[in-house]
């Protein structure tokens, strides 16, 4: 999947992915595909339910290397 | 999903903890805003934002500097940065007028670019009447 955008928040802890992923939403423009990738855990869960609460589509979720990729469509 | 949150507490544990729910709550769509008042206030004062004790274990300093270098080596966000992103987020900030005549400040010592609004009680009373949910830090 080619994400127009891609949010490198690895290392990064509470708030910090949650809040770049609302960053990178609000500045793209509709139908655009979002890939964030972290490693914080709790981001992994949390990120799709702001997706959620946003009304975004989650496209799809994978890890590997301790390295999550979550894709949203703007 | 609307919050107020009264930030009474200049505590940089306290302060922090109301950014840092402030900044998900915008984070997942919803509107927030913070009210300043008292000692919260001081971290509202151009100079004074970093300058917060810690609410335990501030050791005359030491406690603060061991949990600031734990923070640093955790990839926790610095204050001035959860600020910065609550306001890039939209995130509104409200200045107790009523601490500032009483600790003498004036407008032009206050960090002006966070400050959406200057008020007093009312000024809460009408962003809460909104909102789903308000604390008290």
């Amino acid at each position: 999947m080619d994400p127009d955008i891609i949010v490198d928040v690895i290392g990064e802890t509470c708030p910090v992915p949650l809040v770049e992923m609302r960053k990178a939403v609000l500045k793209a423009e509709k139908g655009k595909v979002i890939e964030v990738k972290g490693t914080h855990p709790a981001s992994k869960q949390e990120i799709p339910m702001a997706v959620d609460s946003l009304g975004l589509k989650l496209l799809k979720t994978e890890e590997s290397d301790g390295i999550w990729h979550i894709y949203i469509r703007r | 999903m609307k919050m107020t949150i009264v930030v009474h507490s200049g505590d940089l544990d306290k302060v922090m903890s109301a950014l840092i729910l402030g900044n998900g709550i915008l984070a997942m769509g919803g509107d927030v805003t913070l009210y300043f008042t008292f000692w919260g206030l001081q971290r509202l004062v151009r100079g004074r934002f970093s300058k917060a004790p810690l609410s335990k274990m501030h050791f005359m300093g030491l406690g603060k500097w061991m949990m600031v270098q734990r923070m640093k080596k955790n990839r926790v966000a610095e204050p001035e940065r959860l600020m910065e992103d609550f306001k890039a987020l939209g995130g509104r900030v409200i200045a107790c007028e009523m601490t500032m005549e009483l600790m003498g400040l004036s407008k032009d010592q206050m960090n002006d670019q966070w400050i959406d609004h200057y008020g007093a009680v009312g000024s809460y009373v009408k962003e809460t009447e909104n909102a789903d949910n308000t604390l008290f830090i």
